[in-house]
């Protein structure tokens, strides 16, 4: 059964026939090409196919496509701009939370939306935020170095921003 | 891929009724966090589904002017964890509301959704258990209004008739005024992890006297449970670490753990013994109670 | 040489790519007529396939082919990803055909659909109708060893795939002559990698009649002789490409897909195919660790020397061999060098069983025998009434020390400095003085344990690996290597020692990160820590003939002697003054256009290391133990590491938080679980089994004690699997101390430590719970 869609990703509108059978991460990955979302276990246990959803992170492994009518949805394709990576891309290599990378999209995309919050988080919050994702390669240590660094960075801006107002 | 033979949609309570009093075979789903993962397992096969996600008057919690708190089915956990009305009144609450899954989980998950699976270890269900919850139903025919503690039948089964919808979560203001609580989750991760027990409290300290203790119990049977010797034994007692350690023996004797592979029927007992306490221990403080060395 | 990268925490030069979602994995190729592979599994753990019945799944439309064993060659193939021998005699085992006739464990493939979509496949699994005759399942190596147990491979009696061990010295006199004697039984239990990125392949047919397969391997080179293999063609006919790999741990150092992969579009006429596993499937028909069985007898002077010490082990294999002959003797001989002993006596039986199959993890069989030797070890100190600490060091090896059975030499060795460095860091005296006699519900205790390991497998495997670098245009190079990043950060390394070498920043260093076995030089790949160590000595090899080309390039261009030249930040310098003599962009260009001299600076080169290097470390863990629920808070760890030179350090640090991780899962929480009358699985996916997530992790604190290692070009010793290797042992010490009671077997599950807590005495019954 297929039905019509839209909505868009990474700020492209899209407008498409879905398979109600198929699930956001397979419209994602098979059709339109956003091959940074990973499959790692297709029950929500693993965190690597996070996306935002309305700025939200999400499973999109267990979320269905149809569900996406009138969503703004943000894969790790969309986190640079012009080829300029975001804090949370920088400090990702600065504090080398990076070893084989395939948790990585997803928690760009969980800690995209913490720093896009405004909110402020005490290391344990800041656990507690990413505790939807596994990682087997870094015992998480890095990660939550870079994270911290990136809601750092944002505070500094922030309070910059606020500065100028 | 899922193997969904067919898909519909309700807007309204009343359309999604009008769905189910015509195809009593859909299967409700709403946050999809268990009806996806059952199909991904082949515990559901060729389902047609009811998607009731789109039905905004039940999401969100709101306070009526005699106290009630009523939660939509639809809330999610996180919401349920972070809402201003719950985290004031119902702390206890948003803590069991935190403990469940992950972020991402939490973020879908629905409240009504964690109870209509009927797991005994649903993590919001001990919590309300011992808030006396009840819960809202409605179908073609009307609505009713049922105690949580009477809604759960068994592993996995509920009191939800055919063509019936869960709508809404009431907590009375006489429930939850003045209590404290406290949700012990205990289990083998911080994180992502279903309870090999869940142990909520709730206690209502008067002049050094535990004027009423609830005991809800997760895992400790095969539905969440209430302890009622326990809770009709602290009634009216001075708080001492005796009688918080005889409250924990009692609570064991409500319970049907059994043993699985994940714990023994031995340990569970002993965890609800020692957890109970620990557990009243806190809500004791959060009442306003002594802080018990 | 000018080392100024080496040393030097530079990013990894895959960071951007796979921050971005630009990294493409297997899955991630997408091509427009692929099929989809699945397969039907047994629900017996032991039974013989006595009729086969596809012709309703075939007949299912969208369904291209159905595969039984009956369709695919029946040669037998090892999957173990070690080099060929060339001596029959020392190949790896092999009892695999691509589908089976006989299953042998909950799982095995029965049979393979290909079909156009995933549920059109999973309908055609149940459209075939299987007749079993069902044997008796053998799930303990007890129960296999059994007198009259039935055979699980009619070539092994007794289910015993392996068995033979070593004795140094005589190990019975040794013991005549102890002061003590003392015995302790441990176990360890079977356990999964858990990378994020399950296995898959895609396969297809090029225009050629070749047979192409990329997949997620640590072994690309070795999967193409194993397909070959399996399918009894040429080898070359098999072409393997691997790109980026999203963790391996050792599950991907064995063809566990390729070759049905193969088969399958070989079925559909060439078309390309992608065989995934889900994360269930990958759990249970990829490989595990090995659960192994430990007695240990040893034999101690007064004066706390080791002077003797049996061992005998029993390792739960599986129903294949996997890696399983090995894997028991390699734990056996990486660790005896850590505390060398007049008599050691190993006796190691590695038991087929009817469960999945265990294979290479991260450590190979060493966490298992640190584990039960470092724990053993602890009892005989706290009998003897002997720090933890100073029984080690009084039995520890030095520098200059020479593995009496294998030759191997320990050349640097740090491992006093680490223990040294750990007790600081934990503040062990202090500490253990305030946490004696503690009466509370809670109590806090501290262990430590050591381990030693290789660099490679040499003796007992060749060491091949192979570097090309090419000299562009611009004076940057091209680095080919035949070594296999897995998340590692082998590129990262590699590129840095190339990067020192020729003089160069590493962003001028372009490492091709795939691995085609049509391209790539010649490397046995990412398994037991070798390619800093073994696949480095070969970059260093091709970076050095490329500098010296390209300063007789220099002289022939100015006369001045090669001798006197060197490479410095992209420039000819003289050597004795760092004056510059030109840019090296400037060499590089003249070598392609030169009208009369021109010939591109290039070199491809293998080197053949007949040489290892033992690396050190220590883990040092401080526990906190609530003995009314059993449960353990690690509260602190430290892992020192003496890996010689570091040549990142913060990829360096990254391996050590992720191998004290899984050392955590290791101690605490992980096991696979399975129903002991039927081996059915009961906790293969992720929320049952419990690796450790983020809130579950303690800081890590990482130190490095840098001891140079003469045989490697820059110093370098293993680094990968060893953090892993004593967080267990070290953890159960720690509680331990905490409690008094000897904890013999992981995981230390809350409900186990309780029972055993409360057998001890430890928890009184009808307290009040205080603390």
């Amino acid at each position: 059964m297929l039905k019509k869609i839209s909505f868009t990703v990474n700020g492209t509108p899209v407008a498409i026939e879905v398979d109600v059978r198929e699930t956001l991460l397979e419209v994602l990955r098979n059709r339109l090409g956003y091959t940074g979302v990973k499959k790692g276990c297709e029950v929500g246990e693993c965190g690597a196919c996070t996306v935002l959803i309305d700025g939200t992170p999400i499973d999109s492994c267990i979320y269905l496509a149809v569900w996406a009518e009138g969503k703004e949805i943000v894969t790790i394709e969309g986190i640079a701009r012009n080829g300029e990576l975001s804090k949370v891309q920088k400090a990702f290599i600065e504090e080398g939370a990076i070893q084989c990378g395939f948790c990585t999209p997803g928690y760009v995309l969980t800690a995209t939306a913490m720093v896009q919050s405004g909110k402020q988080y005490t290391r344990e919050d800041i656990k507690r935020e990413l505790a939807g994702h596994l990682c087997r390669c870094t015992g998480y240590q890095n990660i939550i170095k870079a994270v911290e660094k990136a809601l750092e960075e944002e505070r500094k801006e922030g309070g910059s921003h606020a500065a100028n107002r | 891929m899922y193997n969904i033979q067919g898909y519909f949609e309700a807007a309204t309570v009343e359309e999604a009724t009008a769905y189910l009093a015509a195809n009593p075979d859909l299967i409700i789903i709403a946050g999809g966090t268990d009806v996806l993962i059952k199909m991904h397992h082949g515990q559901i096969e060729k389902a047609r589904l009811l998607s009731i996600r789109g039905i905004k008057s039940l999401q969100g919690i709101r306070r009526l002017e005699d106290g009630t708190i009523v939660i939509g089915a639809l809330t999610t956990f996180t919401r349920v964890g972070d809402d201003p009305v719950i985290k004031a009144n119902i702390p206890v609450l948003a803590e069991a509301a935190l403990a469940m899954g992950g972020p991402q989980i939490r973020n879908v998950a629905t409240i009504g959704g964690n109870i209509c699976n009927g797991a005994t270890s649903a993590d919001s269900a001990s919590t309300l258990f011992a808030l006396n919850a009840r819960l809202q139903l409605q179908s073609r025919q009307g609505e009713r209004v049922v105690p949580i503690q009477e809604f759960y039948l068994g592993p996995g089964r509920v009191d939800l008739k055919p063509g019936e919808l869960l709508t809404e979560i009431l907590i009375s203001p006489g429930d939850y005024q003045s209590y404290g609580g406290h949700y012990i989750k205990f289990s083998m991760r911080k994180a992502m992890d279903i309870a090999t027990l869940g142990v909520a409290v709730l206690c209502r300290v008067q002049g050094g006297v535990l004027a009423d203790v609830r005991i809800g119990l997760g895992v400790a049977g095969p539905t969440p449970l209430r302890c009622n010797e326990a809770e009709d034994y602290a009634r009216g007692r001075a708080i001492t670490p005796e009688t918080i350690a005889e409250i924990g023996k009692l609570a064991v004797r409500s319970t049907k753990a059994r043993t699985s592979w994940r714990a023994s029927r031995e340990y569970r007992e002993h965890l609800v013994e020692e957890l109970t306490g620990r557990a009243l221990r806190v809500a004791v403080a959060r009442a306003g109670g002594i802080k018990i060395a | 040489m000018p080392d100024t990268v080496v040393g030097k925490s530079v990013s990894r030069v895959d960071a951007v790519a796979k921050v971005t979602g630009k990294a493409k994995y297997t899955g991630d190729f997408v091509m427009r007529d692929m099929l989809v592979g699945k397969i039907l599994r047994s629900p017996y753990a032991h039974a013989i396939i006595k009729n086969i019945d596809v012709s309703r799944a075939r007949a299912l439309p969208g369904v291209a082919a159905v595969l039984t064993y009956k369709d695919v060659p029946r040669n037998r193939f090892p999957t173990a990803g070690h080099p060929h021998a060339l001596d029959p005699k020392h190949r790896d085992k092999a009892d695999r055909t691509i589908l089976t006739d006989k299953v042998r464990f909950v799982g095995d493939a029965v049979a393979a659909v290909v079909a156009t979509d995933e549920l059109i496949a999973a309908e055609a699994l149940k459209l075939i109708a299987v007749e079993y005759e069902v044997l008796e399942p053998l799930l303990t190596p007890e129960a296999a060893m059994a007198e009259g147990a039935p055979l699980i491979h009619d070539d092994c009696p007794g289910n015993i795939l392996s068995s033979g061990g070593y004795e140094i010295g005589d190990v019975e006199a040794a013991f005549q002559e102890a002061d003590y004697i003392f015995e302790d039984e441990l176990e360890t239990s079977i356990v999964q990698h858990c990378q994020l990125e399950n296995h898959i392949s895609i396969a297809y047919v090029d225009s050629d009649g070749r047979i192409v397969i990329i997949t997620s391997t640590q072994i690309p080179h070795i999967i193409r002789r194993i397909v070959g293999q399996a399918l009894g063609i040429p080898w070359g006919r098999v072409r393997v490409i691997k790109p980026c790999v999203g963790g391996g741990f050792g599950s991907k150092q064995d063809a566990c897909l390729e070759p049905l992969a193969a088969a399958m579009t070989l079925a559909a006429g060439g078309r390309p195919v992608k065989l995934e596993l889900s994360r269930e499937e990958c759990m249970i028909d990829t490989r595990t660790r090995h659960a192994i069985k430990y007695r240990i007898k040893t034999g101690v002077t007064k004066d706390g020397k080791l002077i003797g010490m049996h061992i005998r082990a029993i390792a739960n294999t599986g129903a294949y061999a996997s890696h399983g002959h090995s894997i028991a003797m390699a734990g056996g001989s990486k660790f005896r060098v850590l505390y060398p002993m007049r008599a050691l006596k190993y006796e190691p039986y590695t038991v087929y069983t009817n469960l999945p199959v265990a294979g290479a993890m991260r450590g190979y069989g060493s966490p298992q025998i640190t584990f039960a030797v470092e724990s053993h070890l602890d009892n005989i100190a706290r009998k003897l009434n002997l720090d933890p600490v100073e029984f080690r060091l009084k039995n520890l090896v030095q520098a200059g020390y020479i593995d009496p059975l294998n030759g191997n030499a320990v050349r640097s060795c740090g491992i006093h400095e680490c223990i040294a460095r750990g007790k600081g860091l934990i503040k062990w005296d202090e500490k253990k003085a305030r946490y004696k006699g503690q009466t509370g519900s809670k109590r806090r205790g501290l262990g430590m344990a050591c381990f030693s390991y290789g660099s490679g497998t040499y003796p007992v495997g060749q060491e091949i690996a192979g570097a090309r670098i090419v000299l562009n245009q611009d004076g940057s190079v091209q680095l080919q290597i035949g070594a296999t990043e897995i998340g590692q950060g082998s590129d990262t390394v590699l590129a840095q020692m190339a990067a020192a070498t020729l003089g160069l920043p590493v962003d001028m260093v372009h490492v091709i990160s795939t691995q085609d076995t049509d391209i790539a030089p010649f490397d046995t790949g990412a398994y037991a820590s070798r390619q800093t160590y073994i696949s480095g000595m070969a970059v260093a090899k091709a970076a050095t003939e490329v500098k010296e080309k390209i300063l007789d390039f220099v002289r022939g261009m100015t006369d001045i002697p090669a001798h006197a030249l060197d490479i410095e930040d992209q420039n000819i310098v003289y050597k004795h003054s760092g004056e510059v003599v030109m840019p090296l962009a400037e060499v590089a260009l003249q070598s392609y256009y030169d009208p009369v001299f021109a010939r591109p600076i290039t070199s491809d080169t293998s080197n053949n290391a007949r040489i290892n290097a033992f690396s050190f470390g220590v883990s040092f863990a401080e526990v906190e133990v609530d003995l009314k629920t059993g449960k353990i808070e690690v509260v602190e760890i430290y892992n020192v590491h003496d890996s010689g030179k570091i040549i990142n350090p913060q990829l360096a640090a990254g391996q050590v938080h992720g191998g004290v991780s899984m050392g955590l899962g290791y101690a605490l929480s992980e096991q696979m679980l399975f129903d002991e009358e039927t081996g059915k699985p009961l906790n293969n996916n992720l929320l049952d089994y419990k690796l450790p997530t983020i809130m579950d992790v303690p800081d890590i604190g990482v130190d490095f004690v840098e001891t140079f290692e003469p045989t490697h070009p820059f110093g370098c010793k293993s680094l990968g699997e060893p953090p892993t290797i004593p967080v267990a042992p070290a953890i159960r010490n720690a509680v331990f101390d905490a409690t008094g009671v000897a904890f013999a077997r992981l995981p230390l599950t809350p409900q186990l430590v309780f029972a055993r807590l409360k057998a001890a005495g430890l928890v009184q019954e009808g307290g009040d719970g205080c603390v």
